[in-house]
């Protein structure tokens, strides 16, 4: 399959900060791409990289196809980005701004502007300063929706969204995907990332940590098992995979590894099990645990805790 | 809940963020005066001396325009003509210092995040207000101090420079209820600005005609014609501070009043809905250009067409002065007679009006940073629009605006002069070039602040100090004697003193190829810049 964007080794730095220090990312033509990290890990300066806006410092990035700093005017045509922090000229009303982006990128759909207007319940005639947050990021999503491109590059598209809307915006970029576009998904809402994207890639301080599809990353979680056996649980501790192990006599509480589910089961067995409640792997979990790595400032964990 | 809780935490905020600025332009503005004592006590150490200033340069109408009249041939007298645009430069400041803390700080939604901490609803208006009205107090009595101590007489010395404060203190408030007037910064400060304009040309079209002429009314409508009818050094009259703090104290009451009455971020003059669709024009960066420049660009021609309107209007008034004066005829003479002073005179008024031009050349070309700043550029950039093509979009209005605005102030100037003076096939054609001459020297400012916009941009405000640098130079300068090579750092001591003076393509050209080198550095280093943030 086709590469839309492949990163590799990016570095960036602001002065003393660090924004990336290696980071690859690699969407395929096609996906909606899910790209995720704490605040500050840099996806919003990989995003501007992207878009020509920020020179790597090192590093190799390439866009459909091209440099995104050499051939950023003839790139832009066949993009479409919604920053996440949209700021609007205060005398320009939104539709004149959805015109205007539109017509300078070459081009939206008149029906399709009106139809996302609609579903996304906008009044285009407000004045970009008399926008409430939400607004503003409405008229920045239906001026890129309703181009006609190749690739939507998307930073928080949904911050400032309220749940009704959130719902819109998931339905149009399920249709962006039927319609064959790529989706570049800066998020920080796991619902949404779970529902819309083929593969995801996870950054923390600047680096990728974690890509691949989501039953992939599935994978890297852990399932809870709390059970009640009928002999003392000797010899589980040893196995491989299995955290946080909590025994109180015959009943036990942990956390295994989804890939290392088997085998601890087998091992169950043969203890003999009365009865057994299993916690599904959620991504969330996952995330968290990168998110959280970032708080406490360890290295990323693969089995090991 | 009080609505002035929090007063102080926001003043402590304010002067925490302006810690530089606010020091920078009291002792600037504090040490100038100071700089006219020595001066003139120089050039005009003579009782006679100054009694034969006073008759020429003292009362001729560029003076009187520029500076209002003269009260007094002491040396106090003197520095307070001179130092008599400082009422117009201390205005300015304060206005835009309380535009900047109230409606800015709004606009950039900074003053929600703090409404919702313990912060009354008139915090942020008496915070601004506060900070500003101490400032240009500080500034008054620092002034009047070094002026004391300089030798002048202190009733005099701080009769002059309270003035000044008591123009702040109403342009203050000025601002203050422009501040509520409007959703935006920028139509706020255009608000507050035109009321200052409209002051300071009320003044002038009073005091051009000299002391008690059937217009002279004029400047008593005028907060600025007022810090000159207080009279430093020629028979104080402190009473016309009680119009000033009157006013002052009337604006503020007003200015509260709207606040309690409106939502935090609203105005009173609610925007209006706009169209639904763009029209078929607007798809170029030019055209969003235009949408976002017209404004200012209007408002800036109508100002030259005013100036140009009273300009014009007196430069027949000068050449009567000759005719008035039998002793002085023999030295204008010498100067080219009648017609060389009225020469001499639409030259220096050109000057300045070529120096104000260049203000707005900088302003406009600084919107290319505040787009960028603000993340307004960003989904522009984002689309095919390459980065030459949106910074030329604005360049434009740096360049082409400065002709526009001199184009006006020197056709009206030539036109209302021609016809007083009956020839107006000879005087348009001379007015308007002189206007245009000080086109090379207005576009070197518009270079300064594209390459500064391009290569350091986190400072391209620093535009500004170029401009002081010359304004100084240029009004000051002169003055204090500097030396002719640092005079020779501004552009406008390069341009012809045009009509009457002798034209030399030489010093023009080296302008425009100061400027385009400069242009062009800053376009070069934009290109290969990140788009910077904030
Ligand atoms: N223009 C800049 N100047 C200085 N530092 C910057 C600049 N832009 C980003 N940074 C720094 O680079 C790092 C990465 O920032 P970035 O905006 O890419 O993060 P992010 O992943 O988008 O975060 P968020 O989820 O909060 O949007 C941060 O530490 C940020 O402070
Ligand atoms: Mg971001």
């Amino acid at each position: 399959m086709e590469n839309i964007i492949v990163a590799a080794a990016l570095t960036k730095s602001f002065g003393p900060t660090q924004a990336l220090d290696g980071l690859d990312l690699t969407v395929r033509a096609g996906e909606v791409h899910g790209f995720l990290g704490p605040n500050g890990a840099g996806k919003s300066t990989t995003i501007r990289i992207l878009l020509g806006l920020l020179q790597a410092d090192a590093g190799h990035v390439e866009m459909l196809g091209g440099d995104p700093w050499r051939d950023a005017t003839t790139l832009h045509r066949r993009l479409a980005y919604v920053p996440g922090d949209v700021t609007l000229w205060p005398n320009l009303s939104g539709g004149e701004v959805i015109d205007l982006l539109g017509r300078l990128r070459g081009g939206l759909d008149p029906k399709r502007k009106a139809d996302l207007l609609e579903r996304f319940d906008l009044d285009p005639r407000k004045k970009g300063r008399t926008y409430s947050k939400g607004n503003r990021q409405k008229v920045a999503l239906v001026a890129a929706l309703s181009s006609d491109v190749e690739l939507l590059l998307l930073d928080e598209p949904t911050s400032g969204l309220d749940p009704l809307m959130e719902e819109v915006f998931t339905t149009c970029i399920e249709e962006e995907r039927q319609r064959g576009r790529t989706v570049l998904l800066s998020s920080h809402i796991l619902a949404e990332v779970e529902r819309l994207c083929d593969r995801v890639t996870i950054i923390r301080n600047g680096a990728s940590v974690e890509t691949g599809t989501l039953a992939e990353l599935r994978h890297l979680t852990r399932t809870s098992i709390s059970a009640e056996l009928a002999s003392p649980p000797n010899g589980l501790a040893q196995l491989g995979g299995v955290h946080d192990l909590r025994v109180d006599g015959t009943r036990v509480r942990f956390e295994v590894d989804s890939n290392q589910l088997g085998p601890v089961l087998r091992q169950l067995t043969t203890l003999g099990v009365r009865s057994l409640t299993s916690q599904p792997p959620t991504l969330e979990e996952l995330f968290l645990r990168h998110y959280q790595d970032e708080l406490t400032g360890s290295q990323p964990q693969g089995a090991s805790r | 809940m009080n609505a002035l809780v929090g007063t102080g935490g926001l003043i402590r905020l304010i002067l925490r963020r302006d810690r530089f600025i606010l020091p920078a332009w009291i002792v600037l503005l504090a040490v100038i005066p100071v700089s006219y004592v020595s001066g003139i006590e120089e050039l005009y150490p003579t009782a006679a001396g100054r009694a034969q200033y006073a008759a020429t340069s003292g009362t001729n109408p560029t003076f009187l325009a520029l500076y209002g009249p003269l009260h007094s041939t002491s040396v106090g007298g003197l520095v307070a003509q001179r130092a008599g645009f400082l009422p117009l430069i201390v205005g300015l400041i304060a206005l835009l210092t309380v535009i900047r803390h109230t409606r800015g700080e709004e606009e950039a939604g900074r003053r929600e995040l703090l409404g919702s901490t313990v912060v009354g609803r008139h915090a942020g208006l008496a915070a601004a207000l506060i900070v500003t009205m101490t400032a240009t107090l500080v500034l008054g009595l620092l002034s009047g101090l070094v002026l004391t101590s300089g030798g002048l007489p202190a009733s005099g010395a701080f009769t002059l420079t309270l003035s000044w404060t008591f123009a702040g203190w109403v342009f203050a408030a000025v601002a203050g209820v422009a501040a509520q007037l409007t959703e935006g910064a920028g139509a706020a400060r255009g608000i507050a600005l035109g009321v200052l304009g409209l002051a300071f040309v009320l003044r002038v079209a009073g005091d051009v005609g000299g002391t008690g002429n059937e217009l002279s009314w004029l400047s008593w409508l005028s907060p600025i014609g007022w810090a000159h009818g207080i009279q430093a050094f020629g028979g104080e009259r402190w009473w016309v501070l009680v119009l000033s703090a009157a006013l002052a104290a009337v604006l503020i009451a007003v200015a509260t009043a709207v606040s309690a009455r409106r939502d935090v971020g609203a105005g009173i003059l609610a925007a209006r809905l706009g169209p639904a669709d763009a029209a078929p024009g607007l798809r170029s960066p030019f055209a969003l250009a235009w949408r976002l420049h017209r404004g200012l660009l209007m408002s800036w021609t109508a100002g030259f067409v005013a100036l140009g309107l009273i300009f014009g209007g007196v430069a027949d008034g000068v050449g009567d002065m000759v005719e008035d004066n039998p002793q002085l005829q023999e030295i204008f003479a010498r100067m080219g007679g009648r017609g060389g002073l009225i020469d001499l005179y639409l030259a220096g008024i050109m000057g300045i009006l070529g120096l104000i031009a260049s203000a707005y050349a900088i302003q406009a070309a600084l919107r290319l940073r505040s787009e960028e700043a603000n993340l307004r550029a960003e989904p522009l950039l984002a689309t095919a629009v390459g980065r030459l093509r949106w910074a030329g979009s604005h360049l434009v209005f740096s360049v082409l605006g400065p002709v526009v605005a001199l184009l006006a102030a020197g056709a009206t100037a030539g036109l209302v002069h021609g016809l007083n003076a009956g020839d107006v096939g000879e005087q348009l054609p001379r007015a308007l070039g002189a206007a245009l001459v000080q086109l090379p020297a207005v576009w070197v400012l518009t270079g300064i602040a594209v390459a500064l916009f391009g290569l350091l941009p986190r400072v391209a405000a620093a535009s500004w100090g170029a401009f002081a640098l010359f304004l100084f130079l240029g009004q000051v300068g002169a003055v204090l004697g500097l030396d002719q090579w640092m005079l020779d750092v501004s552009p406008f001591t390069h341009i012809p003193k045009v009509p009457g003076g002798a034209v030399t393509a030489e010093p023009l050209l080296w302008l425009l190829a100061v400027t385009l080198v400069l242009m062009l550095a800053g376009l070069v280093g934009f290109r290969r810049r990140d788009a910077a943030v904030g």
